[in-house]
């Protein structure tokens, strides 16, 4: 791994990123937006009466934790995206840039966008609905870190069907991670899924963080066992993972659609 | 002759049934313009992804400075480039942020410096400070064409690395090449479709036609070869030569 050259391809998305207003708009205004809106329905709960412990917690931390998950996703498959759209991948790779860096730099970017969106979001939560999610203290971390590893893994699933499937598969860029939303028991509890839903659900790196998130808010305990299965889970996809997409780009380098992907 | 830079061997790719490179050998040596010519569809343009680990050959082998491209892709990266009329680079940067870049990923020293002078020498001055989507096609080539050169590579790929470029500054490329090529014994392989050009700038060329090397020599023994008057017409007998003839 050369630092160098994943400095060097950070700094190209950080340029991008202080010019462009449509990018600084998907890290200010859709996390502000997802947070207003679900701050009201909250809100709305609480006022109608609806008995559901720590409402405020409950909705509002899931959907910060969510949006880490999201933003950690976003941040590898849009960073492909960029380089697609811009038909940079030959210059990047007919440099001495290998894959390993590649891959590493787009995680790097993926870090960055999930504090300024977290970081972000919990002030919003505070100033206006006087949430604060650091009283969470540091047990919020194991959640966190968790959640940045499940983005990457479905980051790196996206990006390597977009490479294989090119443009018509962009969209996956956005959707994948909603694929799995419902099996990750975002602002529901687990046992509301049927039966056979659940057994799945449990190999599912982020149901555990989601029910381990709500443990440590109703219960008030660090659930150690959910964190243990979300860590190793999420260990074993990601070198699955990360070996299909060197797999994948081996795949499009023979087929020759590395030099075409974007077309 | 200096021993070979580039040593290829029996290359061949195909893609499903479509074979677009079928079973090539040549060497480019130190110091050494190689011309690529043939019509659209030849196999010059994967020729040039294969050399560049972009595209992996179905057969045979690339060796640069002795090594196996195969086995050692980012030391071998490190001491080529390339520029083709057919890349781009991210749009939303400056020519400045995008020459930066590259810098960074072949990890030069100097990077401002580096950059000040390639831009001064392919007469980049006023447009450094540029977004690159605000280019005109030229001026894209010729960025290209910069971040190709700023590394100061042992070899080059240039495909039609001169097209859409005016005549003027095709000019000044060209005088530059070979200023570089002579000062820093830099090897070439070049495409182009202007054969003036090709004779020009090549000190040997390569004749592909449906992914076979056709002829090869310098251009006045491939013009002898063929008994025409020039290039050009020795492309036009070759390019319309029917598939297996």
């Amino acid at each position: 791994m050369n630092l160098g050259r994943i400095g060097g391809l950070l700094s190209r998305h950080m340029y991008l990123y202080k010019r462009s207003f449509a990018r600084m708009l998907e890290i200010f205004y859709w996390p502000f937006l997802d947070l207003v809106v679900w701050g009201f329905i909250t809100m709305y709960l609480k006022d109608a009466g609806v008995s559901l412990h720590g409402a405020v917690a409950f909705f509002l931390g899931a959907l910060i934790l969510w949006d880490v998950l999201f933003r950690s996703q976003q941040g590898v498959a849009v960073s492909f995206l960029e380089e697609m759209w811009s038909r940079n991948l030959m210059n990047l790779f007919a440099s001495p840039l290998t894959v390993g860096e590649y891959l590493a730099s787009t995680m790097i970017m993926s870090i960055l966008k999930v504090t300024a969106v977290a970081s972000l979001m919990m002030v919003f939560a505070w100033v206006f609905y006087s949430y604060d999610m650091l009283k969470i203290g540091l047990s919020l971390l194991p959640f966190i870190l968790n959640l940045v590893l499940s983005g990457w893994i479905i980051g790196v699933l996206t990006t390597s069907i977009i490479m294989r499937f090119g443009q018509q598969a962009e969209v996956l860029a956005w959707g994948m991670v909603f694929l799995f939303q419902p099996i990750s028991c975002v602002f529901y509890p687990l046992e509301v899924l049927p039966s056979w839903l659940q057994s799945i659900a449990w190999m599912v790196p982020p149901a555990h963080i989601f029910e381990g998130m709500r443990a440590v808010l109703v219960d008030g305990v660090i659930p150690v066992t959910h964190i243990l299965w979300a860590t190793g889970l999420n260990v074993f996809f990601f070198i699955v993972i990360v070996a299909w997409f060197y797999h994948t780009f081996n795949v499009c380098k023979e087929k020759g659609m590395l030099v075409r992907v974007g077309e | 002759m200096s021993t070979p830079i580039v040593e290829v061997r029996n290359l061949t790719k195909r893609f499903g049934d479509f074979t677009a490179v079928d079973n090539i050998s040549f060497d480019i040596h130190e110091g050494e313009i190689l011309g690529l010519l043939g019509p659209n569809g030849a196999g010059k343009t994967t020729t040039i992804h294969m050399l560049l680990g972009l595209i992996a050959p179905t057969s045979g082998t690339i060796h640069m400075f002795g090594l196996d491209l195969a086995k050692h892709r980012e030391s071998i990266l490190q001491q080529v480039n390339f520029s083709s009329t057919y890349i781009s680079m991210p749009f939303s940067l400056t020519v400045e942020e995008n020459l930066k870049v590259i810098a960074r990923l072949y990890n030069l020293q100097n990077i401002q410096e580096r950059v000040d002078t390639i831009v001064e020498k392919l007469e980049m001055k006023d447009i450094q400070k540029k977004l690159t989507r605000k280019l005109s096609s030229g001026q894209m080539s010729r960025l290209t064409l910069a971040k190709a050169l700023m590394t100061e590579p042992k070899v080059l790929f240039l495909d039609e690395p001169t097209a859409s470029l005016d005549p003027d500054i095709v000019n000044k490329i060209k005088e530059f090449l070979r200023e570089y090529q002579r000062t820093a014994g830099l090897s070439i392989l070049y495409t182009s479709h202007n054969m003036r050009e090709m004779e020009e700038m090549s000190n040997r060329i390569i004749f592909l036609q449906h992914g076979h090397i056709v002829a090869e020599g310098t251009s006045d023994e491939i013009v002898q070869r063929y008994g025409q008057r020039d290039l050009e017409e020795v492309f036009l007998k070759l390019a319309r030569e029917p598939k297996g003839k």
